[in-house]
């Protein structure tokens, strides 16, 4: 409860703030203040101290899952504010509305990490998506970011709209909106002779319009434009933040009901696997453009945390939360260097080894971790993602799985890409200026990746604490 | 204790080393390093203190994994083999000048971490991380120091081992899930009851891993491109040693996994390997680049070794452990020559070679020493390895023995005809002004023809540290 009061709180302090100072970094800092206030509040939280008491019908439960969720995520936040702070106050003319704008979504991410109630479902999706449509249209003079913005609005209205009619038809069935409930008398409804096909096509609707916000193919067409359009800054939010909260919304809805889509979702999940993998990695090859290669990489990475949805174990739960851990944090790293650059193509980077070694070495570990390769947290995201697959389905998850590693060895391809153009090719990288903090900011979020890439128990413990 | 010791002092050595900066230091500081590993190395091995050679500490709890480091036979000759290599390595080519020399060494130490980690895991999903670790430094180190084609060879390269260890992972998930105690330990993952399909399966997951790193017909394409542009010193890290993982990787790990699979497969297998030697030795008899045809004569050499393991008897199992340690001597040897050459005369070209024996008579004599050592001519090292090996072919199925056999006589053409076209003949133009080699390159020479020797006339040392390995695989059918 404290996060979701509390990020709503700040987000209008956030506001009120761009009133009383015109400092832009007077402005960022507050915001970083907020930020770590919201995070002790929610750590707090997770053990049992309390700001709010709020009765809530049950129709959000907070367990140590989703309040851990939380706490990573508002983390990654804090160390995006403090890495790419700088760059989101010279985006437009109203910093203070930006981050604003941030903290609702992020009060949208910790409804959907909490909710018990599709109801509640509906209004995370909508307090997490509204402020995007925003942040993705910042850059008003920008046709791409006007473009980026319409299309994620009218593409984002469309699954809300589908997921309204998922929820309909399981509440025509049940008469219910709790979770729990549904599990019960879905499977009661399930029987019935007309109802039969509800149940499960309910599901699937709300299965869909979850993969529109995730950008799981084929509901991905929005991404890449969304992206590539949007100011650097934002995207780097939406990338991560938002992916891992559509994914903790996925496993809410799912954790009780995938028995019930029974067959369909054994075939269903898988297609949706490899069809995601298969568009992210195979487009991703093709980009010229670093920003753009990291969107479709972003698709591809989402293939592998929809594993959590194909297995629906303990590990996979554990999984998902260290994929986050790993692939928002290689994430905002990476945007933050990319923002200083001022080419975006892969050319762009050639000879920054020499220009910047610590931007270049940092990024490499960003690279590595997202591509997967062993002592970075990136690796254990990996492993447990294919972990959960193979202990709930054995042999039959085996080939998904093969499937899986390959196309992680056509990630390293775009990735090293990179790697490339900043240690073997001669050239003049263009940065903007570069403050010491940022530098030293990145070196600490690079260390984090390695340590939790040799023992991932520092970030899986804390659930059972 | 060792183990870690083993790890730890390039490691540690390593990462210091990216903040030195005088060229002349880190040099020092390297070879320093690497012959504190050999110490370690020499005192494990010499005085075998019990209860040192295995470390076992817990890793990752949740998910059953551990890390346990061991020293058996087998693991105590490759560990000998890395570390003797590496102080080779740097002293034979400290002539060399590199940008960044310092990123230089340090990587080299880091790969020799990973080696080392590789040769001593004994928990399935260690090994699989020290087997990605050892390829990353080499990455960088090719790509950065290597020859013009470099980046596109290196990439070329990593993606091949990347995907090969990329199956071997998805192979380790499963056989881990199938183990009764939920660990990665050897002993847990051997007594996996696994059914046929599963096995034959699991069985080619692990086997192209290893069989790119080898490499084996036809997995092999990645290698003389990769040995031709990596910088030479990270070449003979790269075929001295590093080939030996998959070597070493059958033995310690494919073949006590799924020991029926390995039978079933072995005639498939040995054909492979006997195709890759005969094709790469007629290719090397076409070559006219020095490092392209010591590349191609390596793979010559490893697919008889891999061909020897799945003839699965003790003789043939002797012969391969001999012979990885003379591999790994004679093919740093040969390039140790071969970069002599190329920073002298500034050419690996044979057409633009000739009569170097007149202005550089040791280098000759000491070449033809390791040449005919690569020809495996009794008295040399090579000749024990390769006739047990043979022999344990021989055993098991005649005709393989007589097919692979050709390679021997294709060997001593490849390799005459070195010798011949460099060192004989008329002077040219490149050669009439060459002196003869330095002194850091003459006595790391020497004392490789002196290794070369001994281990040809006593090979007793090698098999006795080997013999407990082979026993346990015989024993293991």
């Amino acid at each position: 409860m404290n996060a979701i009061i509390i990020s709503a709180l700040c987000g209008v302090v956030m506001m009120f703030s761009g009133i009383f100072t015109h400092n832009k970094t007077t402005i960022k800092n507050i915001a970083i203040a907020a930020m770590l206030v919201l995070l002790v509040a929610n750590i707090l939280n997770t053990y049992g101290i309390y700001s709010f008491r709020i009765d809530v019908n049950n129709m959000l439960r907070f367990q140590v899952f989703g309040l851990y969720f939380n706490s990573i995520v508002f983390l990654a936040t804090l160390i995006y504010l403090i890495l790419s702070g700088d760059d989101i106050i010279n985006v437009g003319i109203n910093p203070a509305e930006y981050f604003a704008l941030i903290f609702f979504v992020l009060c949208g991410v910790s409804i959907l990490s909490c909710f018990n109630n599709t109801l509640m479902l509906f209004l995370g999706i909508e307090i997490l998506s509204i402020p995007l449509y925003i942040l993705t249209g910042t850059d008003k003079r920008n046709l791409k970011s006007n473009e980026a913005s319409l299309k994620y609005f009218l593409m984002g209205c469309f699954s809300t709209g589908i997921l309204l009619m998922g929820i309909t038809l399981l509440y025509g069935v049940t008469g219910d909106f709790s979770i729990d409930q549904l599990a019960v008398k879905g499977s009661v409804a399930a029987g019935m002779t007309n109802s039969g096909i509800i149940v499960p096509l309910g599901l699937i609707f709300i299965f869909i319009a979850l993969s529109f916000k995730v950008s799981a193919a084929p509901f991905h067409f929005w991404t890449p434009d969304v992206y590539d359009g949007s100011p650097s800054v934002f995207t780097s939010f939406m990338a991560t933040i938002v992916k891992a909260a559509g994914f903790i919304a996925f496993i809410r809805v799912f954790e009780t009901r995938v028995p019930e889509l029974g067959a369909s979702a054994r075939i269903i999940i898988p297609l949706v696997i490899i069809c995601t993998l298969l568009v992210g990695n195979i487009t991703a090859v093709f980009q010229q453009s670093v920003k753009r290669m990291l969107a479709y990489s972003s698709i591809a990475q989402a293939g592998f945390m929809l594993f959590a949805l194909y297995s629906f174990n303990d590990i996979a739960k554990e999984g998902i939360l260290l994929y986050t851990f790993a692939y928002s944090f290689a994430t905002i790293g990476i945007f933050a260097v990319l923002i200083k650059m001022k080419d975006y193509t892969f050319e762009g980077f050639n000879g920054l080894s020499k220009k910047e070694p610590v931007l270049a070495a940092t990024t490499t570990v960003f690279l590595l971790s997202l591509a997967g390769i062993p002592l970075t947290a990136g690796f254990f995201g990996k492993y447990y993602m294919l972990l959960s697959a193979i202990k709930a389905n054995g042999q039959y998850a085996l080939w998904l799985v093969i499937i899986a590693v390959l196309f992680a060895a056509v990630s390293v391809y775009y990735y090293f890409r990179v790697i490339q153009s900043m240690y073997f090719k001669d050239g003049d990288a263009e940065t903007t200026e570069i403050k010491p903090a940022f530098k030293i900011a990145l070196i600490i979020l690079a260390a984090l990746i390695i340590l939790v890439g040799i023992f991932p128990s520092l970030v899986l413990n804390w659930l059972y604490f | 204790m060792i183990p870690v010791l083993l790890i730890l002092i390039p490691l540690l050595s390593g990462l210091f080393l990216f903040f030195l900066k005088e060229e002349k230091a880190v040099k020092n500081f390297a070879l320093i390093a690497a012959l504190i590993s050999l110490a370690v190395v020499v005192y494990a091995i010499a005085l075998n203190p019990s209860g040192q050679l295995t470390y076992d500490t817990a890793w990752l709890p949740a998910i059953g994994s551990r890390f346990s480091l061991g020293i058996d036979g087998m693991g105590k000759m490759l560990i000998l083999l890395t570390a003797i290599s590496f102080p080779i390595v740097f002293i034979s080519t400290s002539g060399n000048t590199y940008k960044n020399t310092a990123a230089f060494y340090a990587l080299m130490l880091l790969t020799q971490c990973g080696l080392m980690g590789v040769f001593l895991a004994t928990d399935a999903l260690l090994f699989y991380f020290f087997w990605e670790l050892a390829l990353i430094p080499v990455y960088f180190l090719c790509s950065i120091w290597g020859g013009e084609k470099r980046i596109a060879v290196t990439f070329k390269f990593f993606i091949y081992t990347f995907v090969g260890s990329l199956l071997m992972l998805a192979g380790i998930l499963f056989l881990h899930y199938k183990s009764e105690d939920g660990s990665f330990a050897i002993k847990a993952l051997t007594s996996a009851h696994l059914d046929n399909f599963e096995q034959n399966f699991l069985f080619w997951l692990f086997f192209i891993a290893f069989a790119i790193k080898m490499p084996i017909f036809p997995l092999h394409t990645w290698q003389p491109d990769a040995y031709e542009q990596a910088p030479t010193a990270v070449t003979m890290i790269l075929s001295g040693v590093m080939v030996k993982m998959g070597i070493f990787a059958v033995i310690r790990w494919l073949v006590p996994l799924f020991p029926q699979a390995a039978a079933g497969y072995a005639n498939l297998v040995m054909i492979l390997s006997i195709t890759g030697m005969i094709y790469a030795s007629l290719i090397a008899i076409k070559q006219d680049d020095i490092k392209r045809l010591i590349a191609y004569s390596s793979i010559a050499h490893i697919g008889l070794m891999c061909a020897a393991i799945f003839a699965h008897n003790q003789i043939g199992l002797e012969g391969v452990m001999i012979q990885m340690f003379n591999h790994g001597i004679n093919v740093i040897g040969l390039w140790i020559v071969a970069n002599a050459i190329e920073q002298q005369l500034h050419t690996r070209k044979f057409s633009e070679l000739g009569g170097l024996a007149q202005t550089s008579p040791v280098l000759a004599i000491l070449l033809v020493v390791m040449a005919l050592a690569n020809v495996a001519l009794p008295l040399t090292n090579a000749f024990v390895g390769e006739f047990l090996m043979f022999n344990g072919l021989f055993q098991f199925n005649v005709w393989m023995a007589a097919v692979a056999g050709i390679s021997i006589i294709l060997a001593a053409v490849y390799t005459l005809n070195m010798i011949q076209k460099i060192f004989y003949g008329k002077t040219v133009a490149a050669t009439e002004h060459a002196v003869d080699i330095s002194n850091s390159v003459k006595w790391t020479l020497i004392f490789l023809v002196i290794v070369v020797l001994i281990l040809g006339v006593y090979p007793q040392p090698l098999i006795n540290l080997t013999k407990d390995t082979v026993n346990a695989i015989v024993a293991n059918r």
